[in-house]
Parts: structure tokens; sequence; C-alpha cells
């Protein structure tokens, strides 16, 4: 028991939770960006899996992360488009498209991790990228300054989300068109090019938190994203549609998985009950869903298509 | 090429002119050869009923539809707009019958939608600073920071104006803008509109209620069936010649009330409150009553508590306390099926969210009510000879217009769907109806026909509650008017005991005494 409450043994655990919390982060603020314009994407997890499997295949190829990270951003864009044709030209209904896009996300991962790769071949990770002198710093260093890139920059897309969101005119549109289209349209703003550009960034965001995924374990196998993109989907009602609480709730939910780590590694749940443990997230999820979020409201526009009424 | 020459004459060029414009949709002409001009610092009418037109025309003029044939010219040449934001950039403003306005947004960020800011950033200062100009210039006052939602109906129309001001308009175009106001709030209305005709901007009104477009126009146009029907003055016409325009027949305009001595209470409300939609309080400790043979009106600007009343009295919202009583029985805590045993009948406001169903026919909405009971089901089992017999005789004796009484009820006009509405629950022989937005949307042919029936049912005997924002609906045909605002009772007046200049007062707060 000692072992679980020394300093280390919490400073790690803290640490992973943040680590943990990135990929959540990443996919749920573009997630926020998306739902803001009236856009649902249930296909986030699809898409995290193409883009862990992209980063991971390009990496592979290369011997470049970077070239992972931008194959990874640049399959996010695609499903981006394919996802605005199914939803803006086409009209489909959002939710199904969704679960349409999770669904070909599973099995083409899969399917093209069987026939490019067959066997596991592991590959270099991202590695850690200490920042100068705030890493130095005693336990605070090692909790928040120690960590990979694609964890500070999940971060630092929290200030950036809402000033964009909040201060400029394209978050002006944003809002609009997420709460009243008709209005927006009749003052000239494109209801259809702004939720466009909000499904390309989240769909980009998704990709880039598989890819965090599957670069951090320097691995890929199928659902290796394991309900994470579903997670990501939750923490915006979670937060609100509000940058700010989307990342309480990445963190909470990076640190429960951290927390739920550490007690198995440390051997304290063994056997049924760990697996049990592990449920604590997906748990947690239906928790905060059915308390936390039924007071936010949604955006009024959100999962309608928009068309001229005739 | 444009073939249009610009007129040559200073002052005489029309700041809008439609020449021929014609718009089809599949299976109707909604615009057929329309001409219609509006010259700078000119109040312009169109006039017609729901269908003949006017808000395809408009959409047209603002870019949202193109026309199908015949041009639209502005100062004179062919302005060919193509999108709202073509429109505002040429000075076309409008303001649309329900509000183009983002509610979670504050006033100045709704009037910057749009208009782009410096370097991308959303700087409200500017905004805020030139929003102030134009509302004081026209006497427009709403506060730039207030977010749309917390804002009153009549603010919100204003916000709405001047979004359009604040872009320079120099067209407006207001679709039924004073369907929503009280009459005060008309009042200053016309003298913002007033105001901005001095400084030469072109409206286009539209309008239903003829006597404000007698009081503000310059020109009227009336529209039927896609076509103009008439263009006049209001020097040279009245509300009948007006009615009979937009009709194609004459129409009656008032309402012959029969004598009739009311009976006992029938239904009784006493300190009444129901709990709104958000957790406020909608209906707040209010009492009245209903007579036999009597109507009783409810006037008050919409979302005063008169849907949840409505609501709370048929037993589909519950009551935080009061009692409601009908014929000395308590109906609160019953459900809609045994408040309907207990003798109402209600005719909602939402008629095709709440009074029938779109896609099921004519007679199966007429039996709906008693759908499960003999004559129309035996053993559980439909009759449908009988469910048929009693539909083609309700649609004969109500003048439904109906292809046939197994044609889908969506299929019908809104005039149509709210006959069928009123047949069936007033053939239930109910001792109290609960009567709301009797005539909302409805053509003046079949409002004059409903406020017969109506009035009928009032002569047979029945206590009538009847609730409406068409506050002439409410002067012509109550006996009493109850006076609502926020849910409380204001104040109560006999038929003729007030102007509507008095009551649109005593709906916006003051009290009688005051008014």
């Amino acid at each position: 028991m000692d072992d679980l409450f020394s300093t280390s043994i919490i400073v790690a655990t803290l640490a992973a939770g943040i680590r943990f919390a990135a990929p959540f982060l990443l996919a749920a603020l573009g997630e926020t960006l998306g739902q803001r314009s009236g856009v649902l994407n249930l296909g986030v997890e699809g898409v995290m899996l193409i883009g862990a499997f992209t980063a991971y295949y390009a990496t592979l190829q290369t011997g470049q992360i970077g070239t992972g990270i931008a194959a990874a951003l640049a399959a996010g864009l695609v499903m981006g488009g394919l996802y605005a044709f199914i939803t803006l030209v086409m009209q489909a209904e959002q939710g199904i498209s969704g679960i349409g896009i999770y669904l070909f996300g599973l099995g083409f991962t899969d399917l093209l991790f069987q026939k490019l790769v067959g066997t596991p071949l592991p590959i270099q990770g991202l590695p850690s990228a200490p920042i100068p002198f705030l890493s130095d710093i005693p336990i605070l260093g090692e909790v928040f300054f120690n960590h990979t890139v694609l964890v500070y920059v999940a971060f630092l897309l929290v200030p950036v989300v809402w000033f964009v969101i909040n201060k400029t005119t394209f978050g002006l549109n944003i809002r609009a068109v997420g709460e009243t289209p008709e209005a927006a349209d009749t003052l000239g703003i494109s209801v259809n090019r702004t939720r466009l550009v909000t499904i390309l960034i989240s769909n980009a965001l998704a990709a880039l938190a598989g890819a965090a995924i599957a670069l951090e374990a320097g691995i890929f196998q199928q659902n290796i994203t394991a309900g994470q993109g579903f997670i990501a989907v939750a923490l915006v009602y979670f937060g609100a549609w509000k940058a700010v609480g989307v990342m309480s709730g990445a963190l909470l939910f990076g640190v429960v998985s951290a927390v739920v780590l550490q007690l198995k590694t440390v051997g304290i749940v063994t056997g049924a009950a760990s697996s049990l443990l592990a449920m604590a997230p997906a748990l947690l999820t239906i928790v905060v869903l059915v308390t936390v979020s039924r007071r936010a409201r949604a955006p009024s526009a959100l999962s309608q298509p928009f068309s001229r009424a005739a | 090429m444009s073939t249009t020459e610009p007129a040559r004459t200073p002052g005489a060029v029309p700041l809008l002119e439609l020449r021929g414009v014609t718009k089809r949709f599949p299976g109707v002409v909604a615009n057929d050869g329309i001409d219609l001009k509006v010259m700078p610092g000119q109040i312009v009418t169109l006039l017609g009923e729901n269908g003949a037109g006017k808000s395809t025309l408009m959409k047209i003029v603002y870019g949202l539809y193109r026309p199908d044939a015949g041009s639209v010219l502005l100062d004179g040449y062919d302005a060919g707009i193509a999108s709202p934001s073509d429109a505002i950039a040429k000075g076309i403003g409008m303001i649309h019958q329900h509000f183009m306005l983002v509610p979670t947004l504050t006033v100045a960020e709704n009037v910057a939608l749009g208009m782009g800011g410096r370097r991308g950033l959303a700087d409200m200062r500017p905004v805020r600073r030139r929003l102030a100009e134009v509302s004081e210039r026209y006497g427009l006052s709403v506060d730039p920071d207030a977010l749309v939602w917390q804002l009153s109906v009549g603010e919100r129309q204003r916000a709405e104006i001047l979004k359009a001001l604040y872009r320079d308009a120099r067209l407006l175009v207001l679709d039924e803008p004073t369907a929503v106001l009280t009459p005060p709030e008309v009042d200053d209305l016309f003298v913002t509109l007033r105001q901005m005709r001095a400084d030469g901007v072109g409206m286009i009104f539209i309008s239903h209620k003829l006597g404000e477009v007698l009081e503000i126009s310059d020109e009227i146009t009336v529209l039927r069936d896609g076509r103009v029907s008439g263009h006049t003055r209001p020097s040279e016409t009245s509300r009948e010649a007006l009615a009979e325009m937009m009709v194609g027949r004459p129409v009656s305009l008032t309402r012959e009330i029969p004598e009739v001595s009311p009976g006992s209470p029938v239904l009784t409300v006493e300190g009444l409150t129901v709990p709104g939609d958000r957790g406020t309080v909608a209906v707040d400790d209010l009492s009245l009553t209903v007579r036999a043979g009597e109507i009783v009106g409810i006037a008050g600007v919409s979302g005063n508590g008169q849907r949840e009343l409505a609501d709370a009295v048929f037993g589909l919202r519950g009551a935080t306390s009061g009692a409601v009583v009908v014929d000395g029985r308590p109906l609160l805590g019953l459900g809609p099926r045994q408040v309907r045993d207990h003798g109402v009948a209600y005719i909602p406001e939402e008629r095709m969210k709440d009074g029938a169903i779109g896609e099921f026919t004519v007679a199966e909405n007429l039996m709906l009510v008693d759908h499960a009971r003999p004559p129309f089901s035996r053993r559980g089992f439909l009759d449908f000879g009988a469910i048929d017999a009693h539909s083609r005789e309700l649609v004969a004796s109500y003048r439904v217009k109906t292809p046939g009484i197994h044609t889908e009820t969506r299929h019908l006009s809104g005039g149509n769907i709210q006959k069928v509405v009123i047949a069936r629950e007033f053939s239930a022989d109910a001792e109290v109806l609960l009567v709301a937005q009797p005539t909302r949307g409805v053509d003046i042919g079949a409002a004059e026909y409903i406020h017969a029936r109506l009035l009928e049912q009032r002569s047979a005997g029945a206590a009538i509650l009847l609730i409406s924002e068409d506050l002439d609906e409410v002067m012509a045909l109550s006996d009493r008017i109850v006076v609502v605002l926020e849910g409380r009772v204001m104040g109560e007046v006999a038929r003729g005991e007030a102007t509507a200049q008095e009551i649109g007062l005593m709906m916006a707060g003051e009290t009688r005494d005051a008014a």
C-alpha cells in the first residue's frame, strides 16, 4: 500500500493522466467546434482509428514520426471531406452517418493492417520533449512539462479553440450557424461552408488524436482506440460545448484511466476485478451524461441539415 | 444584357421595380406576372391571404429565390440579386416574420454577424458605438449587450430593424411586423417607420391587418393566388373593399353577436399556478370563470402563460396549486382523456402538432378522440362503415374542402385542417370549449366561418374560453376579456368597455386606471 501512495507513484500517475487526456482532448475539441456549428459526428472513433493507422504506417515506412503525423492529418482531412459530402451535400442523417464512419474506420484499418503489415512491427514511439527549465521543477515539472509534443499541442489548443469560438468573426459565424442557421443565411453567411470548415478541422483533430495513441504506443492493433472516440463525443456534452469544460472532462477521464492502470500494475486488483475496473471510464461516461450534461443546452441546430425552405 | 431602360426623370426613378415577376414551383405558380413599384420614402403594402404569393415575392427581392421570368430593377437598373448577401450589399433589408436572430448571441453580435471584422476578430466596440447612433436616430432602444433570448418580442423586433438599418438599408421589407406586437408597440413601430420614410427609406409592408394597412401605407397592392388582384391607396379604399380584393368575394368583417343571456358558471379556475418549461412560473395565481353561453377571451402578448393555462386546464401539464372546476367537479390531476370525459373539448394552438395528425386521413382525424369507443370501434375492431359515415357528415356540415375523406390531412390548406379539428371538437357536445388561436394562419373566408361556428356554440350554451394573440379577434367575439401578463390577470373588461389601445396598454403592464 505504501508503494501506491508514495510521491513518485502519485506523480507518475498524474503525469500518465495528462498523457492519457491528450487524445480525448484533441478529439473532443474538434468535435466541440463541429457541434457548435450544428454538426454531430459520431464517427470520431472511426476517424481516430484511421489517423492511428495512417500515422503508424507512414512512420513505419519512412522512419519519420513527423511524416506519420502529417499523414494522419491528411487522412483526417479526407475523412472530413467524406463526412461533409455525406452530411452537407447529401444531407444524410448525421447520427447514423457517424456510426457508418465508425464501422468503416474499424473495418478498414483492420483490413489495411492485415494486408499491408500483417505481423505487428513496433515503431519508434513519440519521444518526450521536456520543456527546458520548467521540467526541472520538482514534481510539477514531471507532471506537466515532460510530455510529447502532441500532449502540449492538445492543451495549447484549449485557449485557441476558446479564442476562435468567442473572439473571432469566424467563431461568431460558427455559433450563429449552430443555433439559428436560417438567421445566418439571411445575413449572407454560408451555412454549409462554415460547417465544411468545422468538419474538416474536427476530423483532422480526431485523426491527430488517433495518431497520438498509436505513436504513444509505438504500435498499431485492431481497435487500438478502444472507444476513446465515443468518450470524446460524450466529453463535449460533459464540457457543455466549452473548450475549458471539455478539458476538465478530458483530464478527469485521463486521470481515472491512469489510476485504473496503476491499480492493475501494482496488483491491488487482479483477474476479473481488474476487468471490471477497466469499465470505470465507461461507467463514468454514463454517470456524467445523466447528471452533469443534463443542465447544459446543446446548440439548437445540432444534427439538423440545413437547406432553404421552399 | 439588360434591355431595361432607366427612367430619365429625376426623382421619379423607383427604388425597386418588379416587372412581370413569375415564380413557379412544382404544381403551383406562386407568382404570376407581378408588377410592383416602390419609390424612395414610400411605404407600399403588400396585402394578401396566406399562400397568395407574398413571401415568395419577397424572397425573390431578397435573393433567396430567382424568378423564372420578369425582372427586378433597383434604381432603374436590372438588379440581378443573387443571394441575401448580394441583397444586403445593394441596400435591401428584410424583417422576417419569424425573427432571424440568434438567441444565444447579444444584440451587438447579431448586428455584427456576417459583416466581417478587422483581421477576423469580432470586436464589438465599434459595433456598439454605431448601434447607439442608429438607435437614437430612430427611437429604437435596445441594450446592445443583452442576449437576444432575454429580450421581449418588441425588443427583438427593434433589434431586427436595427440590424437592417446598421447595414444602411435603403429598401426595407417588413414581413408581418405587427403580428406579434401589442397595439402600443405597433404605434411605436409606426413612429419608427415614419421616421425612416422621412429619411427616404422605401418600405414594403406586409400585413393582413386591414386597419394598420390603411393607417401606414402610401400605396397598397393586393395579391390573390399569385396575381395582383388590385392596386389602390388608403384614401381611395376601405377595409371591406380590401378584404374583397384579397378573398375575391364580399366578406363580412363585422361579427353579428346574437343575444344570449349567460347561464351559471361552468368553468371555474381558482388561484391556478402552473410552472413553465424553464422552471419559471408561467401561470401565476390566476382565477377566472366562464359561464354557459359566454365567450371569455384571454388577451395578452404571446408567451404570457396562455399556452400553459390551456395545457393545465386540459390536463396536459401539471399545476403547482389552485383548482380547475367544471360543473362542480375538480379537473386538476386528471389526464386529457378524463378531462374530455368531463365535457371539455380543446382546439390547441398548434393544429398540426397537437390538433391533428398530418399523415392520417381526414376520416381518421375526425374520429380520433372516440376511436376506441362505439360506434367507431367494437371489441377492439374499427368499424370503417361508421367512421366513414361520420366523416362524410362532418366534412359536409363543416364545409371542409378536401378531395375526399381518405385524403391525408396534411394536403389540406391551413383553414381546412382547422375546420377538421373544429368539426371533431365541436361535435363532441362539450360543455366547455377551450379554443386557442382558432384562426391563426387561416384565410379571411375560413376565419369568418370559424367565428360563426364559435358563436353558434355560444348560442347553444357552451362555455368558451378563447385564447388568441389576435386582439381584434378577442375583441370581436368575447363577452368578457381577461388581460394577462406574465401569467397574472391584469384586469377584466366587458364587451365594448375598452378600446384596443386601452387593452394593449394593459397587456403591456399598465393598470387600467393609468391607461
